[in-house]
């Protein structure tokens, strides 16, 4: 069992004929991924990989019945992309794609608002059932199939934590990195929520980075509605503070959003937070056993 | 990107918020010049991308042209924060009843623009957050819809706004919205809008940020960049799409993704070295960018080592390895090096390096600690 990604994942690639988008369809396919259709606009009717491809994602749902999509288009196409998917039906959009104007995001936000759609990202690695389905570009040979769910807000350091899990033998139910962009679609909380419920997971880890507050609300959730044990790693203990947050910016996020803060926030609610990212899977292990 | 003062008020202007007259002066004889065209007394003030200009000595009334001239001589050049003063602008003095907050962000939590007003303005609207955090109102707006009229009455008679000022509040506000979203800002602020003796509203002081993301939709904007606002190194970083920050240590670090770059300093800092520099060279990067992270990261006199820690995904391992040789054949040096390449391509990628004798590590720890040990001059 896993969470959002799985063995009736049916997936549709957009920008299937782009550079990324063709390498990593491929990758996802070798890894057993069910990919049922691409979609790059005027290129309807061609195949790649063996799947075939349509000029939009209506026609992706409605021949080959696609219910998860993965973006791969430039970042000035990438909103637009979001929102055809979700306009077309589908359950679950994951947008890779870094670099999307965050006004841009605030509109795609908005409008998912009222539709049935879940997104995860932008600026994101996508998410992994390990023997199951990857939806994403991470390096599938470090996972394997277990009871630890990891949720992230980095790509590569979510990986150096699997690998470290991985080490000691400690596989994975699902691994999700939710995207370090200002408005993403799906949040820390989110996906707590549905790793609380899915009775493969046994444990939980999170892993942050500085600014923002996202670490904070986390922990207050984790102390009112989590019973599955919680590990941490926060990045940026020693980053210079201030470097990238703006006047007002600060007030509205409520802190600094320093790491000191965030695993202070964690560890007053009995969440371990390891120093090393390769702490992460001892403490781990010991909690398991 | 940050915009000046003077840049912030005249986009601010074009969508009907009222600004002081005022011009921009490089010399003292052009400040005296302005400040004899608006009569009276003016306000002459530095336009430097920090904060804190006035408390610096940066701003300075002047009662008449002979003052102006005599206070812009004595800004102009002056060393703010680390930046020298180029420019001034010479604004018309108002005359002020009462300071009121007026700025938009993007909260992250709603993800919607939002809207922050305080009636305690003129004043850090950091330090009205600490101390008196009831004083500050918060607004979000929809996306979608944009800034209502009855939003933008509701935030005037929060700020205890009546009479006349209502309807010119609901300008400056709608006004300041357009500004933040046709400019894709991330910032847009008005501190201080002032309530003038005559009883209008004035923008006095503005501030804007840009989205760096949307810059590509705004070449105009893009064109008001000041070359004052990052360093040399950050500059070609940032034209290269290189994300970088400069720092204070000798081991210099280039990783792909934010979190595992934040991630090898605290390492780096834990085996008992210092980074020299944050540096993501961002998903998908090819060899000549690469190439020219480590350009960036040798032009720093102060690095000892260099650590490369790529955990491939979209960016692919072979890549990487033909992009550190690339940037070493041009770039001659002996600073000692080492790299952790694991993800996509790793074989591949360490095959390349292996046959031109890099030295590698499997695992971040082992390579963190023999970059500390490089750095201090020793064999590995």
């Amino acid at each position: 069992m896993s969470i959002l990604v799985g063995k009736d994942t049916r997936l549709v690639v957009q920008g299937i004929t782009g550079r990324e988008g063709n390498f990593h369809t491929q990758q996802m396919i070798e890894y057993g991924t069910n990919v049922v259709a691409g979609v790059t606009p005027g290129k309807g009717g061609e195949w790649t990989l063996g799947v075939p491809v349509f000029d939009t994602v209506k026609e992706a749902v409605e021949t080959q019945g696609a219910n998860t999509s993965i973006i791969y288009v430039p970042a000035r196409f990438a909103a637009d992309a979001i929102m055809e998917a979700a306009d077309a039906g589908i359950e679950l959009i994951v947008c890779i794609t870094e670099g999307i104007p965050v006004l841009d995001m605030a509109k795609v936000r908005t409008f998912l608002d009222q539709k049935d759609a879940r997104l995860i990202g932008p600026n994101c690695p996508g998410l992994i059932s390990p023997g199951e389905a990857k939806v994403g570009i991470m390096p599938a040979h470090i996972h394997k199939p277990g009871k630890v769910g990891l949720v992230s807000r980095s790509g590569t350091l979510t990986y150096e934590v699997v690998q470290a899990l991985t080490d000691l033998d400690l596989g994975q139910s699902t691994a999700i990195g939710i995207g370090g962009d200002p408005i993403i679609g799906t949040n820390f909380i989110d996906v707590l929520k549905l790793f609380e419920a899915d009775p493969d997971t046994e444990h939980v880890v999170l892993i942050g980075e500085i600014g923002g507050t996202a670490e904070q609300k986390a922990a207050e959730y984790i102390a009112k509605h989590m019973s599955k044990p919680v590990t941490s790693f926060i990045a940026g203990r020693t980053a210079p503070p201030g470097k990238r947050m703006g006047h007002a910016g600060a007030i509205i996020q409520g802190g600094e959003g320093t790491a000191a803060e965030k695993i202070a926030a964690l560890e007053a609610v009995g969440v371990k937070v390891a120093t090393l990212p390769t702490e992460v899977a001892e403490l781990v292990k010991a909690s398991m056993g | 990107m940050k915009l000046h003062e003077y840049q912030s008020k005249r986009i601010f202007a074009q969508y009907g918020v009222p600004i002081p007259n005022g011009e921009v002066a490089t010399t003292p004889a052009e400040a005296k010049a302005i400040a004899e065209k608006l009569g009276g007394r003016v306000v002459v003030k530095s336009q430097v991308l920090v904060g804190g200009r006035g408390k610096a000595g940066g701003v300075k009334l002047a009662n008449d042209p002979a003052e102006a001239e005599a206070v812009a001589k004595k800004i102009l050049g002056m060393d703010i924060k680390g930046l020298t003063v180029e420019k001034v602008l010479v604004d018309e003095a108002a005359d002020i009843k009462q300071e009121i907050y007026l700025g938009i962000v993007i909260d992250r939590a709603i993800h919607k623009p939002v809207f922050i007003a305080s009636s305690e303005g003129g004043v850090e609207i950091e330090i009205v957050a600490k101390e008196n955090p009831d004083a500050i109102i918060h607004l979000p707006v929809d996306p979608l819809l944009g800034m209502q009229d009855f939003q933008a009455r509701n935030l005037a008679f929060d700020l205890g706004l009546r009479g006349k000022l209502i309807n010119q509040f609901v300008k400056i506000a709608k006004g300041l919205y357009q500004a933040f979203v046709e400019s894709d800002g991330s910032l847009a602020e008005i501190n201080p809008l002032v309530v003038t003796g005559e009883g209008k509203l004035l923008a006095v002081d503005g501030k804007m940020l840009l989205d760096d993301n949307a810059l590509y939709r705004h070449p105009d904007l893009e064109a008001m960049r000041d070359r004052q606002e990052e360093d040399e190194s950050e500059r070609i970083a940032r034209e290269a799409g290189l994300s970088f920050v400069k720092l204070d240590g000798e081991i210099g670090c280039m990783v792909n993704g934010a979190g595992l770059a934040m991630a090898t300093m605290d390492i780096v800092k834990h085996y008992g070295g210092e980074p020299a520099n944050f540096l993501d060279i961002g998903g998908g990067a090819k060899a000549e960018k690469v190439a020219a992270a480590l350009r960036i990261i040798l032009a720093d006199p102060k690095v000892k080592a260099v650590l490369f820690n790529i955990f491939g995904d979209i960016t692919r391992g072979d890549e990487v390895a033909n992009g550190i040789l690339q940037a070493l054949e041009e770039v001659k040096t002996d600073i000692p090096m080492v790299a952790r390449l694991v993800g996509t391509n790793e074989e591949e990628g360490r095959a390349i390096l292996q046959a031109a004798n890099f030295p590698s590590a499997s695992s971040l720890s082992e390579a963190a600690q023999m970059a500390v040990t490089m750095a201090k001059g020793e064999q590995v």
